[in-house]
């Protein structure tokens, strides 16, 4: 579902949190439609990079611009982003007390049919009869609550989904399990911001870049990118 | 007269002033969330109180509710014997449609040993300006006995009434009590909720208060378990949110007095304009096999919950509503 067309362009994005810089003139840039990954060990910049892509609070670049879809968001809140088109899996997902998870994914798209919310926990392996009126609380465990995050997502439909480390804390789904969702989300044409520190999570992706402490090292096709992350890890 | 709808009514028919008021009540009660089917079927125990006038009362196998009038509201005995389970709940409907006045509710439950029953109580002042309403109640929850308690509340717009409900609960041995009182539509007023559970061996008390304040609201809430027996469990639980001037404070209390008792304060609180919202928690423990705990989150919402909403395009205060619908079981 690649169009070539540059959906997202971070260009020479600065970020400094409590006086420390965490990242470096990123230059990055996810085409529609595409699976990107972004490959680096813990620590490496890759959950700061991905809420300054959204937006978050204490996240705003000090330097640089984001753009999506041509359009230069570097200043629109994170509601906004969103309604554009961009939405965050969180790595560790919020917890809400009396939302119901068939609200819970009414929310990012109230125009939902029920047979797409069926299909958005279907795809997350989660029985949406048991699940639906449930709450998004602590009644559920990390992997199921991980598991509703990515089904929030894709029954979102956004044009550019950063997921972050999908397959973190899942129980039940296998790592092919994520891996072919990721797809499934690509050819529903939804393109994929994948941050993970698995290399093999990578081997679904177009193409592929790989941070260290802040930087971008390379991007380009994810097999060579793999090599590279794999020759950095030693 | 719909009054006739309901049968083994005790107040006098046939009379239109009774019926006016009696519909004007039940549309309140509808108003506060109220199923007004299942009170107007004849079919589930039912108490009908305006003011200090018992407008209907309705009985069925295994429970005896007797309801009489006060000068400034109504004493009422319901008893449920030992052993009867209801399939339906007992409906308890309190109001007044005048925006002044008191009324003052002495209750006295009685639930029989290895009873389980559940009332659902609405309280509806839906034109106040200047009321006064005042629960004193006492619950005594038998041996291996289940009572669900859910008391819902509807003041109006105005924010003119003060409440004052008391509860003296006794969960003897094996028995389990659980209440929810919920004060989310409309306006508060002041209310004050001071409860207190004793509790033997085995038992099991769960109190939760939900309420949501708006303009100068006042709120307090005061709820102690003493947890007596041993293996008694309990749990105190506040869910209150906040905003423009209005101001709560929760004080619970939480006590371990025997081996092997285990009791938890949860408490959150959530503030917005220029709210304020306090929570002294207590934690006195007698036994050394006792366990007690406490958790409490005050201020802002989660910042974490709300960036999550956002990030699905929810504008920030749509997202505040959500979180705080949620918590307070409005959804």
């Amino acid at each position: 579902m690649r169009s070539g067309e540059v959906l997202l362009d971070v260009q020479g994005v600065t970020l400094t949190r409590e006086g420390r810089t965490i990242l470096y003139d990123i230059n990055l840039s996810v085409l529609a439609g595409e699976i990107h990954a972004l490959l680096g060990v813990n620590g490496s910049g890759k959950s700061s990079l991905a809420y300054a892509i959204m937006g978050c609070e204490d996240y705003r670049p000090d330097a640089g611009r984001i753009l999506f879809a041509g359009r230069d968001i570097s200043d629109l809140p994170m509601h906004e982003r969103a309604r554009l088109g961009l939405t965050l899996a969180w790595q560790e997902p919020a917890r809400f007390e009396g939302l119901p998870v068939g609200d819970y994914l009414t929310l990012g798209r109230p125009t939902i049919s029920r047979e797409e919310l069926w299909e958005a926990l279907n795809a997350v392996a989660l029985d949406p009869a048991t699940y639906l009126p449930r709450a998004v609380d602590r009644t559920l465990s990390g992997g199921e609550r991980k598991r509703i995050e990515l089904a929030a997502v894709y029954a979102m439909r956004p044009r550019l989904a950063i997921l972050d480390e999908p397959d973190s804390g899942i129980d039940v789904l296998s790592f092919s399990d994520i891996q072919q969702l990721v797809q499934r989300m690509a050819r529903s044409g939804c393109a994929v911001l994948l941050i993970t520190h698995r290399n093999d999570m990578a081997a679904i992706a177009d193409r592929a870049s790989v941070m260290n402490a802040g930087t971008i090292i390379m991007t380009g096709a994810a097999d060579e990118a793999r090599r590279v992350y794999t020759a950095r890890r030693g | 007269m719909k009054a006739q709808q309901i049968s083994g009514i005790t107040t006098p028919r046939g009379d239109p002033a009774w019926a006016r008021e009696y519909n004007a009540i039940l549309q309140a009660y509808e108003q506060a969330g109220g199923p007004t089917a299942a009170l107007r079927s004849g079919r589930v125990a039912a108490v009908v109180v305006s003011a200090n006038r018992v407008l209907g009362v309705v009985t069925v196998p295994g429970v005896t509710i007797n309801a009489e009038p006060l000068p400034d509201g109504v004493q009422a005995q319901i008893m449920v014997a030992p052993g009867v389970r209801l399939e339906r709940p007992v409906h308890l409907c309190f109001g007044m449609i005048a925006e002044t006045g008191m009324q003052r509710i002495v209750a006295d439950y009685e639930i029989g040993a290895g009873a389980q029953v559940e009332f659902l109580a609405h309280c509806t002042f839906p034109n106040a300006r200047d009321l006064r309403h005042i629960m004193d109640a006492v619950v005594r929850v038998g041996a291996d006995a289940h009572l669900r308690y859910t008391e819902a509340h509807y003041h109006g717009p105005y924010g003119g009434v003060s409440v004052e409900a008391r509860a003296g609960i006794t969960v003897d041995a094996g028995g389990r009590y659980f209440s929810t009182f919920s004060l989310v539509h409309g306006r508060v007023g002041r209310l004050l909720i001071d409860y207190t559970a004793d509790v033997e061996a085995s038992g099991v008390v769960d109190l939760t208060s939900m309420v949501y304040g708006a303009g100068d609201d006042d709120i307090e809430v005061r709820e102690t378990v003493r947890l007596n027996g041993e293996k008694a469990r309990g749990l105190a639980k506040t869910r209150i949110a906040v905003r423009d001037r209005a101001h709560s404070r929760v004080f619970t209390t939480a006590e371990g007095n025997a081996p092997r008792t285990r009791g938890h304060m949860d408490c959150a609180e959530i503030v917005r304009g220029n709210a304020v919202a306090e929570n002294v928690p207590t934690v006195i423990v007698r036994s050394d096999e006792a366990h007690v705990t406490h958790e409490a989150a005050i201020g802002s919402v989660n910042r974490k919950e709300l960036e999550t909403l956002m990030a699905r395009g929810l504008d920030e205060d749509t997202a505040v509503d959500v979180i705080i619908r949620g918590m307070l079981g409005r959804l």
